[in-house]
């Protein structure tokens, strides 16, 4: 049995997030009454399959045949160098769909199919989700419909064209501001309306009771690997631990095995945009405050009547309003740093990467490679050493290849 | 007793169904806001649902979801909010304040109590608010005297129904349909049954909300259940508009007719 799926089995310690879902303050269930049935039916079940061998086995060999994991950690030689630290490369850009999103898909796919459910809806930036999602629908032949902000269909127009050849539906949102945000609320209304045959497959670590606590023991795998990874390759645990954090799934995964061990910092690295000085960011832990935003209680972008403000950001992955209720726990209880991360920073970074070890990485991951380059001098002065930081390379860029060639001006003019 | 208790009393009496009618507060402004949800009292709406508009509101459909856009790009602010509770309130009709949870959280939970109640406004009508979840606005209800409408729903156990029932003052609301806000051109066949469910479960009246639209379904409404809750329909008349007197008029007109219809139960 891999290690994921032992360490699901184990017990949860110190009960966090409590029975109803907090995370010291945060978390919880703030939805529509006509929800909390399914809620308690998906914790029912994701608590029954949690200590199911038999779900636990396909799930891992799901895992392991489909998506191809373990991921590798790779040691990138050449980026260190140019870091001035050891930079242990988490690959989940190799992953099948290209990204850690591929497991929580997965695992919920499964859950849905136990539910007896028929349907899965979900709600996609980037379309990252929305692909990652029509991909389980097709394999486990559940109807699949995609709300996407209009602004973002167009934007990302060749992520509609792959949902679609995979048989999903994609519907654009036009309400609101027509992104992400939106197509959450949309989501929400549809699985409102059709609770009993639909599961809402959320795509990141965020949302109503369970859904936080359920999407990052799908991806907790992610830590559980690298960890015992590192030790193999490095004989020790790595002195750091980077990754971007949007709502926070792909950070969640690869913190959640090193919180127990204090001496590793896990550092978290949101999308600063322009500067969060600015106004025109999406650093929901840096520039947001608490608050209720789809279900949970969290850090939120927000004005001080709690509207929600618009976030910003070149990657489309991270630019949401919010975050992860566990990450604002971490944050609170000082577990865990977090730091915005511009887009000239993470652009830098992106371009450091592709020319010294030829990976192209998602642009959010190129958030916590530019904050790993950030925190390496600090932490080599601090050890008196060369640092060894693991970062989650969460996703490949090659759906980024249009936004990073117009910003480096490398596109051919038509 | 409260003053939407009362109200329901009085219609019980008269063997009728009490009309709530829902607008978003500052659609499409502040002042016209005020115009709209006076003119419904006028016309027989007997409770004011005022609407507090939300960038997020998940519950809503798309008519209460572009009002809701229009009064927050017109700059209403939370604190005019109460202004127009004042002045509806002034009308004698109840005012009770329909609300998603974070405007209230970023007033601060007791404040905005304190300010509901000097405001004159009745109490809270929370979607998103679960009693599990409600800790802090018990506590303020009880300590201001305002009422606390939680939602129940078909999907609602037993034992939730019992326990939403038990924490509302004033009235319980019934969502009679699994779905957002808007007519339809049906009312549900759950709606029947989700009140009697209620009613087995409190002494509270319950109204139903979700889907009504014209005289004939108020009066089907009426036929089982304390009120009929009216929202998108009368929120259409003043978007459809071309400009505020028929706004205006269609309102009234529209009014009149579900009065009309909570006073001749279908049973």
């Amino acid at each position: 049995m891999s290690a994921n799926a032992n360490a699901n089995a184990s017990a949860p310690a110190g009960r966090v997030p409590d029975a109803a879902g907090h995370f010291g303050r945060f978390g919880g269930r703030f939805v529509p009454e006509a929800l909390v049935a399914a809620l308690d039916e998906l914790d029912a079940a994701y608590r029954k399959a949690m200590t199911d061998e038999a779900f636990l086995a396909e799930f891992d060999a799901l895992l392991r045949d489909y998506a191809g994991t373990p991921s590798l950690l790779y040691s990138a030689e050449r980026f260190s160098a140019k870091a001035g630290a050891r930079i242990l490369l988490k690959r989940e850009d190799l992953n099948h769909t290209g990204a850690h999103k591929v497991r929580n898909v997965l695992g919920q796919a499964l859950l849905t199919k136990r539910m007896g459910k028929k349907r899965v809806i979900a709600e996609t930036g980037a379309g990252q989700h929305g692909v990652a999602t029509a991909t389980a629908a097709a394999l486990f032949d559940l109807e699949c419909v995609v709300y996407m902000g209009e602004v973002d269909t167009r934007r990302q127009a060749l992520n509609v064209a792959r949902m679609r050849m995979l048989g999903a539906t994609v519907v654009p949102v036009t309400t609101g501001s027509r992104t992400l945000k939106d197509a959450m609320n949309e989501a929400m209304r549809d699985w409102v309306a059709n609770v009993d045959d639909t599961h809402y497959l959320i795509g990141t670590a965020a949302g109503p009771h369970p859904f936080p606590e359920m999407v990052r023991d799908f991806v907790r795998g992610i830590g559980e690997e690298a960890r015992q990874q590192c030790l193999d390759l490095t004989g020790a645990l790595p002195d750091a631990v980077a990754a971007c954090v949007g709502g926070g799934s792909n950070a969640l995964g690869i913190f959640h095995a090193f919180v127990p061990d204090t001496d590793v910092r896990l550092y978290g690295f949101e999308a600063g945009g322009e500067g969060v000085e600015t106004g025109r960011h999406a650093a929901s832990i840096t520039g947001g405050t608490s608050g209720v935003l789809h279900g949970t209680r969290t850090y939120v972008l927000q004005n001080e009547d709690g509207q929600t403000i618009e976030s910003h950001s070149i990657s489309a992955g991270l630019d949401y309003p919010g975050v992860g209720p566990e990450h604002a726990w971490l944050h609170d209880s000082g577990r865990a740093t977090y730091a915005p991360v511009t887009d000239t920073e993470a652009m830098a970074a992106f371009e450091l990467l592709c020319r010294t070890e030829g990976i192209i990485p998602a642009i959010e991951s190129a958030h916590a490679l530019a904050g790993a380059l950030k925190i390496a001098p600090t932490l080599a002065a601090e050890l008196g050493r060369e640092p060894v930081i693991v970062v989650n390379l969460s996703g490949r860029g090659d759906k980024d290849v249009h936004t990073a060639g117009e910003y480096f001006g490398i596109l051919d003019k038509e | 007793m409260s003053r939407i208790g009362v109200a329901f009393d009085k219609a019980r009496a008269d063997g009728r169904a009490v009309l709530v009618g829902c607008m978003p507060a500052g659609f499409p402004t502040v002042e016209g806001s005020i115009a709209a949800m006076t003119a419904m009292v006028e016309a027989g709406v007997d409770v004011i649902e005022m609407e507090i508009p939300y960038s997020d509101p998940v519950m809503d459909g798309p008519v209460i979801q572009k009002a809701s856009d229009i009064a927050l790009a017109s700059g209403v602010r939370t604190a005019d909010t109460l202004r127009i509770v004042e002045a509806v309130a002034a009308t004698g009709a109840p005012v009770v304040t329909m609300t998603y949870w974070n405007p209230i959280e970023q007033y601060g939970v007791d404040a905005f109590a304190r300010d509901l109640a000097a405001a004159g406004g009745t109490g809270l009508i929370t979607p998103d608010l679960i009693p599990d979840e409600a800790d802090e606005w018990l506590a303020a209800s009880d300590a201001y005297g305002l009422d606390r409408t939680f939602l129940v729903s078909p999907s609602s156990t037993d034992a939730r129904l019992k326990m939403t029932a038990e924490h509302c003052r004033g009235f319980v609301y019934a969502t009679a349909i699994m779905g957002v806000t808007g007519a339809r051109a049906e009312t549900s066949d759950a709606a029947p049954i989700l009140v009697s469910r209620t009613r087995e479960v409190t002494d509270l009246p319950v109204g139903v909300g979700l889907g009504v639209g014209t005289g004939a379904q108020a009066g089907t409404v009426a036929g089982y259940a304390d009120g009929v809750i009216v929202g998108s329909a009368l929120i259409r008349c003043l978007l459809d508009a071309p400009d505020q007197a028929t706004g205006l008029a269609a309102l009234r007109a529209l009014s009149a007719e579900l009065a009309e219809g909570v006073r001749t139960p279908i049973r």
